[in-house]
């Protein structure tokens, strides 16, 4: 599949490889980005008006927008995960949304067992998944056998069918809740809030910043941009490139499992809910730029509020057709995604 | 500038103005030349030049920013790959390209069915042209199966299958030991000579550049830095001065 | 044509030197239609044979073979890594069920008229696809979209019934016309092998055709095969028009054989998935390989149903739990792409080849 014709003589172009979390090196134009920045946030004040034109009601359409954001910053936080997984490995991983559906049954299962406050579970599904994360990078994917794009993308997709299907057959399809003690709910601005979703979307934004400090500031988030932006050559300066690979998918999956915790309050617990969080993730992860950490955050309420509008637009539609929408337009207009340069 | 092709009979290939950009880096700027019918045309520059750049423009693999490349008295700018190849122009890659799953004979079939012709017709043609690179006694091996030597001459027989007016070859001798070479290079003298075919071939192999070429065209850093003769250019000061550091004798990359 | 100059190519040892090759006997075509007419004539007479519950199964397993094959032609063939094969499926059964449902039209006519659908969808689908050169995981990720936005659409759209979908009106007797027979008889087996065996020759005929000489060319090397003049994008809608189509009509018959079909069943990933999943395990792009994973799946999802039914006492806890027969699958799945990643065919014609 590839399409190297054009390739037999690389244009002279700078030997490093670009694109995977190219936001987390100093930039050049910086004046490009901030001008796509400016016409996506002026595509997203039509979108608005245009609700608020379809909808004829301010409270409506601020309602959606304040959910939206609040989602988005969940769906932020599963698509990082799973961008830096793209990035780093060149990994698109199907069974992101299975291992978090694994998280949140941990979370529900520790939760039902010791009567933990849910968020606490975090110091245990993180972990967890930090630590399945890691296994399956170095029992599944590592090595010639999965070497291949289509390999990755099938053994992660029998992954999830396993795992979703391993849930189903150990907690039966029945929905399950995890109740958040002493939730609360007040009016931002007219807009009805959960305590749960702004915790959830603070957790998100904490964690986020976690991430991002993890991948800048630290010796280690050095290691893991080296081996981003050309493995061979972090190689030669003595980064241990397959440990480095285990560490990131692990890290990676630790997301999922953190965001997890965060949004099971909010939802109906079974065991094919990752299905639609990894629909969800990977259209976020397309839109921000495949690779592109800070642009899954940015993607991720972008969705978010994409979701939102779309139930304003089409009356009865699913929430999700907007996403799909959104998600071709991206792929066939601008496949390096908004913040992305890979081309 | 514009050098004048060196025979007396139709232009086959005009490149003129011709100008590509890699996101603001420039490969190639306002290249024009003109190629006449039967000539040989080589083509040298240091590595990064624009060479295969230029042949990728020309076949249609990339779209240049400026310019317009005529074939045959066409204007075919940006017009796709397959529809230049079916028209006459056809080139090779520097990297060998064999279709894995196939026959060194499959291969070169594949080339040839573009006519309309019998299953025998065919055959017969795709093992003629197979013979006449010296595959005879691979053609029914896997492609994958051939030493480096083979795949060279299986990507210029797929060339050759497609019946060329004008081919274009990218350093075909490269990574060839010298005593294969000169079959190549004789097969290379024949095919003007018996068939007419025009030829264009990136070559970094000074010798065979020599031997083979009615005219050079040195690229550098994209532009056309001198064209004619093979004396006339490598004795030109500003050929010898892009070529500092660099060996033009230099066997391949 | 030209007195070639004697060029002889030294082999270098190790790289299958100089070994006397010779034509082979019989052309692979027609090898494969021979073993293609044998294993028809060997299933024909298996429904008399058969106790009627294995019956179902051997018609699934056609099902299975159908859509497989159908995935097989795009994916295996062409090179083009689908993950939504549950739209042209989907199409197939919903355009067929439509027309007999609401114009009762005969399933043989909506047979085809949800191939053409199918195919169009699938020019339509891939020239996009194509055009704006999606590659790897952005193609596999653009065709499992397409197909998740026609289920949401058949889900929410009133002329498609909604969630609910289509039920198939029940006749009195049978009629091969109308495809409706007793529950356990025999012509369906028959029709799906017809089917089944109408798709593998199509697909035998088509891998060795000039097209598909071009297919194989284009998924070996795409600009390669540009430069030689092969019409990419022609030859590539070919193809995935081609395996719509197939893929459609196991949808179509799905529908028949049920009696039933909603946006899940017909749409879902599942079925993308099931495609996929069939190939892989039989071998991607051989000709058997499809038909290898039907049979395999097909017999595996019996065998853990009747394991759920009357569990050994170890597995007693999964009395009455649905999964076991999806993770059995997802584990063979992984094993044999870590494994055997040509599949089971490829691994074997690979050894023979030896």
């Amino acid at each position: 599949m590839s399409n190297s014709g054009t390739k037999t003589e690389p244009p002279p172009a700078p030997a490093v490889r670009r694109g995977p979390l190219a936001r987390l090196s100093p930039g050049d134009g910086t004046g490009a980005l901030l001008k796509r920045a400016a016409a996506t946030g002026g595509l997203v004040a039509v979108a608005i008006a245009i609700a608020l034109i379809k909808s004829g009601s301010g409270l409506v359409v601020w309602q959606s927008v304040v959910t939206g954001l609040l989602m988005g910053g969940l769906y932020g936080l599963i698509a990082m995960g799973l961008t830096l997984i793209f990035g780093v490995l060149d990994i698109v991983n199907f069974a992101h949304g299975a291992l978090l559906a694994i998280a949140m049954f941990i979370a529900f299962g520790v939760v039902q067992g010791t009567g933990l406050h849910p968020y606490l579970t975090l110091l245990v599904a993180v972990p967890a998944l930090f630590l399945i994360g890691a296994v399956v990078h170095r029992g599944l994917l590592s090595g010639t056998g999965g070497a291949s794009l289509e390999n990755q993308l099938l053994i992660t997709l029998g992954l999830s069918l396993l795992l979703e299907n391993g849930l189903l057959m150990f907690f039966g399809a029945e929905p399950k809740n995890v109740a958040l003690p002493g939730d609360f709910q007040f009016s931002l601005f007219g807009a009805v809030v959960s305590g749960a979703r702004l915790y959830a979307f603070l957790g998100a934004i904490a964690i986020g910043a976690l991430l991002f400090w993890l991948l800048r500031r630290t010796r280690f988030g050095t290691a893991i941009r080296a081996v981003a932006a050309n493995g061979p050559g972090a190689e030669l300066v003595g980064v241990n490139v397959r440990r480095v690979h285990t560490l990131t998918f692990a890290i990676g999956t630790a997301c999922a499992g953190a965001a997890a915790v965060l949004a099971a309050p909010l939802v109906t617990v079974t065991p094919t809910l990752g299905e639609q969080f990894n629909i969800t993730a990977f259209v976020v992860v397309v839109l921000g730029g495949m690779g592109n950490v800070a642009g899954a955050l940015v993607g991720g309420l972008l969705i978010g509020l994409v979701e939102q509008l779309t139930t304003i637009y089409m009356d009865g539609q699913s929430s999700l057709l907007g996403v799909f929408a959104v998600f071709l337009i991206v792929l066939f207009l601008r496949p390096q995604g908004l913040f992305g340069r890979r081309s | 500038m514009s050098p004048t092709a060196g025979t007396a009979a139709g232009t086959a290939l005009d490149v003129a103005g011709v100008g590509k950009d890699f996101r603001g880096l420039r490969a190639l700027s306002d290249v024009d030349f003109r190629v006449g019918e039967g000539e040989i045309l080589g083509i040298i520059g240091p590595n990064g030049a624009g060479k295969t750049t230029l042949f990728n423009v020309i076949c249609g693999a990339l779209r240049p920013d400026a310019g317009r490349v005529v074939f045959g008295g066409r204007d075919i700018t940006g017009a796709s790959p397959d529809r230049i190849a079916r028209a006459g122009m056809v080139r090779t890659f520097q990297l060998m390209r064999p279709f894995g799953s196939m026959s060194v004979l499959e291969n070169v079939s594949l080339a040839a069915q573009h006519r309309r012709q019998s299953r025998h017709g065919l055959r017969k043609r795709s093992l003629d042209v197979v013979e006449r690179v010296g595959l005879g006694e691979w053609a029914h091996c896997g492609a994958t199966e051939l030493p480096t030597a083979g795949l060279k001459r299986l990507e210029l027989a797929r060339a050759l299958a497609m019946r060329p007016k004008v081919l274009l070859l990218d350093e075909v001798l490269a990574g060839l030991v010298p005593a294969e070479r000169e079959p190549v290079l004789d097969l290379l003298a024949a095919l003007r000579e018996e068939d007419g075919t025009t030829l264009l071939f990136i070559e970094h192999i000074m010798a065979a550049v020599m031997r083979l070429s009615d005219r050079v065209l040195v690229l550098d850093q994209g532009r056309v830095l001198a064209a004619g003769s093979a004396e006339e250019v490598t004795s030109d000061p500003r050929v010898i001065e892009a070529y500092l550091g660099e060996e033009p004798g230099g066997d391949d990359d | 044509m030209t007195g070639t100059t004697g060029i002889t190519l030294t082999g270098r040892p190790g790289a299958g030197a100089a070994r006397p090759v010779k034509a082979p006997p019989l052309r692979p075509q027609n090898r494969q239609l021979a073993v293609l007419a044998v294993l028809l004539l060997v299933a024909v007479p298996l429904p008399l044979v058969l106790p009627p519950a294995q019956g179902a199964v051997a018609v699934r397993i056609l099902i299975f073979a159908l859509m497989a094959v159908g995935w097989n032609v795009m994916s295996g063939f062409g090179g083009m890594f689908s993950f939504g094969h549950a739209a042209f499926f989907g199409l197939g059964a919903y355009t067929s069920a439509y027309l007999l449902v609401e114009h009762n039209v005969s399933p043989w006519i909506g047979m085809l008229a949800g191939m053409a659908v199918a195919a169009a969808v699938a020019v339509v689908i891939g020239y996009f696809a194509f055009r704006y050169r999606l590659q790897g995981a952005y193609f596999a990720l653009a065709t499992f979209a397409f197909a998740e936005m026609l289920r949401l659409i058949v889900t929410t759209t009133e002329f498609t019934n909604k969630a609910v979908g289509f039920t198939v009106p029940l006749i009195r007797g049978s009629s091969l016309w109308k495809i409706q027979f007793a529950a356990d008889s025999p012509a369906y087996f028959w029709i799906a092998l017809g089917l089944a065996g109408l798709a593998a020759l199509v697909s035998i005929l088509f891998l060795h055709s000039r097209t598909g000489r071009y297919v194989t060319a284009i998924r070996d090397d795409e600009p390669a095969a540009a430069s030689l003049g092969t019409p990419v994008m022609r030859y590539k809608l070919m193809t995935v028009a081609l395996s719509a189509a197939i893929t459609a009509v196991a949808g179509a018959f799905y529908t028949q054989y049920y009696l039933f079909v909603n946006p899940d069943l017909a749409f879902g990933s599942s079925v993308s998935i099931q495609a996929i999943a069939t190939v892989v395990i039989g071998g991607i792009g051989t000709i058997w390989g499809p038909i290898v994973g039907a049979i395999i799946l097909g017999s595996l999802s019996d065998v853990t149903a009747t394991l759920l039914r009357t569990p050994p006492g170890f597995l007693d806890f999964l009395q009455g739990r649905s999964g076991l027969d999806v993770a059995v699958y997802a584990v063979l799945l992984i094993l044999i792409v870590r494994l055997l990643p040509k599949g089971i065919v490829g691994t074997i014609a690979a050894r023979w080849r030896r």
